[in-house]
């Protein structure tokens, strides 16, 4: 996809987001499926992230980059709200999925949390068989009546996930027996097989070796086509790869955000430029 | 080139490599002192382990075979009062018949009837009144019984009452000494397993004398123990690890359980005497009352355990639960709980096991008594196995004293047994993530 179209792509999204946005009597204007507006983070009295603001369209990879310990994550853990479970953590500012504040008393973290998935760095499985992590998620929230449709949803998340293929004949075995690189997509597979709207990925990759690395780049690929996603890595070459759209963190905020290949071919801010052409961070 | 013309720089170069091999040797050898030291002190402790299992063993191996006699009685007219079949005294009546059987006759002071009655066990007697209860109609007649010996008849068979002690020393006549020659050479006297020790309660007569009624209440208090602080503990170390906001409060709650875990258990002994005797009036001596104080004297330690329980279980587990849309209790009872259940199963059964051993606090609330049978529900009088050591080991008798060693170990298979529940219910449920 050149820069062009995808800007093409998302103007066009934007155009359709405001006008669902202005019938709904809404004034404010996003230009994404999630849009931030100034979050801040803080930890106690330590404050880990400052005004971001940034729009992560639908169907598009949006990789956010930047040295170690700069909010990629943090911001990452707003979108779905994990840092509720921080003691002593305070989220400020306005994160809108279509049209909805999601730090807004009437949003439910949990309902919330199915409709944005999480991919985690290190891939960790329940300790229970294949099966049973994929339909842990359809089962907590109802959507299949019976075993049979159950059964559909694992099939098709593991499909969706590529992994089908490698475990369709031990279902039974356990999530823990797995390769690194299968178990991460069977992970994939459990935040997909909830439905969500937006996947957010922290760091999918950097426990896998090159090859697996390579087959869960591919299926972020595939999955563009579907959701919206988000993903932290530490790996220029990655967010080369895989991204639409990056958006580079420095000292927790966001320095510069755009279309990826205008990100890496031509920064605008020095800052940038540094971080990519590997002087720091 | 010799010494004399190494350079500054050569000779401080060779100065610094004889310093290294010095300080590398020293160092080889602190590290050899401290593993000589490390296995003195796991000799000692193992030396010290035998010697006290030995001992137990050695003092009490002996009360789990027992010696019995099997005597033909003369149901003496003379002697039963049918009117007063209790009053009646069978003891006599069946040393008359053994006197008889050994070709011997009782003198007028009875003295020889009474040193007969002294080696054969009262429960002879008993028998006869419970045949003659059933049976009127064998007054007159010889009938068989078979009972134990008294108790040191029988430490005479097993050799703890020598001869060649001198007669003030051994507490058997020389005459009682034939009598049980002869009583064994004929067949009547045969030696078997101790199931008396095993199946009865505690007795005046130590060859009555079993650990039934301890190990029946020591069970039933177990199981109020458990019932209480299994699930109380459990759950309150689940809502503090899990649930609780971290604030000054939990805080001041957590320091506490840690004390409480501290505070010696007679203390708990004192507060069950005071609220639930004094206030709650619970039945004393009774395995609900010593049940009670036991579990709030263990509630801390299952406390603490599952809290560390549940503190290994990684959180990328909660993570992963909370991002698909699992709440913070699905999170818990789904994922967390079950992750924690060996480690909360082993801290739950050893918590137990300890309070299995406890004696201090059931002092305390009265559980020290003598109980001749084993408690028939949670609020009749109980005794329980350690206590039941206390007190035979304070009994004058000699024959008490191998019965406390052998309920030592009785207690001590028990503990072992819980122990070995432990790390089975460990390997089992243990998984790895």
């Amino acid at each position: 996809m050149t820069p062009l179209s995808n800007l093409g792509a998302s103007l066009k999204m934007t155009a359709q987001r405001d006008d669902a946005l202005a019938s709904a009597g809404t004034n404010r204007a996003t230009a994404g499926k999630v849009s931030a507006t100034e979050v801040s983070v803080f930890y106690g009295d330590k404050q880990a992230l400052f005004d971001v603001s940034l729009d992560m369209p639908d169907r598009m990879v949006t990789a956010l980059i930047g040295p170690s310990g700069c909010g990629k994550s943090t911001f990452l853990r707003c979108i779905n709200r994990m840092n509720d479970t921080i003691p002593g953590a305070r989220v400020d500012g306005k994160i809108i999925l279509d049209g909805e504040d999601i730090n807004d008393r009437k949003v439910d973290p949990v309902l919330l949390r199915a409709r944005v998935g999480m991919v985690f760095q290190k891939p960790n499985p329940f300790p229970k068989s294949i099966f049973e992590n994929v339909a842990y998620g359809p089962r907590i929230h109802g959507f299949a009546d019976n075993k049979t449709e159950l059964a559909d949803i694992v099939e098709s998340s593991l499909k969706r996930a590529g992994l089908w293929k490698e475990v369709a004949d031990r279902l039974q075995a356990p999530g823990t027996s797995l390769s690194g690189g299968q178990q991460q997509r069977l992970v994939i597979a459990r935040a997909i097989a909830v439905s969500p709207e937006v996947i957010l990925m922290d760091e999918p990759c950097s426990a896998l070796d090159p090859i697996a690395t390579a087959k869960i780049e591919e299926l972020i690929d595939d999955l563009r086509s579907q959701y919206c996603i988000v993903i932290v890595t530490h790996s220029m070459a990655q967010a080369a790869r895989v991204s639409q759209r990056t958006a580079f963190f420095h000292m927790g905020a966001v320095v510069e955000a755009g279309a990826t290949d205008e990100i890496f071919t031509n920064p605008r801010d020095t800052r940038t430029q540094d971080y990519i052409t590997g002087r720091f961070g | 080139m010799t010494d004399a013309a190494l350079t500054p720089a050569q000779a401080a170069k060779a100065r610094v490599r004889a310093d290294a091999e010095a300080l590398l040797k020293r160092r080889y050898r602190a590290e050899a002192r401290f593993v000589f030291y490390g296995r003195a002190a796991i000799i000692l402790a193992l030396a010290f382990l035998v010697l006290l299992l030995g001992r137990i063993g050695l003092q009490g191996y002996s009360t789990f075979t027992d010696y019995r006699v099997s005597l033909p009685v003369q149901i003496n007219a003379d002697r039963v009062d049918m009117s007063d079949l209790a009053g009646s005294n069978f003891n006599l009546m069946v040393a008359e018949s053994a006197l008889a059987l050994l070709g011997e006759t009782d003198d007028p002071y009875g003295e020889a009837s009474g040193e007969m009655m002294a080696i054969l066990s009262g429960d002879l007697g008993f028998q006869i009144l419970d045949r003659l209860r059933e049976d009127p109609s064998l007054v007159g007649q010889t009938i068989t019984v078979e009972g134990p010996m008294k108790a040191n008849a029988s430490l005479y068979y097993k050799g703890q009452i020598s001869r060649d002690t001198e007669v003030g020393g051994r507490l058997l006549s020389d005459r009682q000494l034939d009598w049980l020659d002869e009583l064994r050479e004929r067949d009547l006297v045969s030696g078997g397993f101790n199931w008396t020790f095993l199946t009865r309660s505690d007795s005046t007569e130590p060859e009555q004398a079993g650990v039934w009624g301890a190990v029946v209440g020591s069970a039933m208090m177990l199981f109020v123990t458990a019932l209480l602080a299994a699930p109380i503990g459990v759950l309150a170390a689940t809502y503090l690890e899990e649930f609780a906001p971290k604030n000054r409060w939990t805080d001041i709650i957590e320091v506490n359980i840690n004390n409480l875990a501290a505070v010696p258990s007679i203390i708990y002994g004192l507060l069950g005497l005071a609220v639930f005797i004094n206030v709650l009036a619970v039945p004393r001596s009774s395995p609900l009352l010593g049940g009670l104080v036991l579990a709030l004297m263990s509630l801390p330690t299952i406390i603490i355990a599952t809290r560390s329980a549940l503190r290994a279980v990684p959180p990328s587990i909660r993570e992963a639960a909370l991002a698909v849309g699992a709440s913070r209790t699905q999170t818990v009872f789904h994922h967390v709980l079950p992750l924690a259940m060996p480690g909360m199963m082993t801290g739950v059964i050893l918590s137990l096991a300890h309070a299995l051993g406890e004696t201090a606090p059931l002092l305390m609330i009265g559980m020290v008594s003598f109980v001749p049978g084993a408690p028939e529900t949670l609020t009749s009088a109980a005794t329980v196995l350690p206590v039941q050591i206390f007190i035979w080991e304070n009994a004058s008798e000699r024959a008490f004293h191998e019965r406390t060693a052998a309920a030592i170990i009785v207690l001590l298979v028990f503990m072992v047994l819980m122990n070995l529940i432990a790390v089975l219910v460990r390997r089992r449920f243990e998984r790895r993530w």
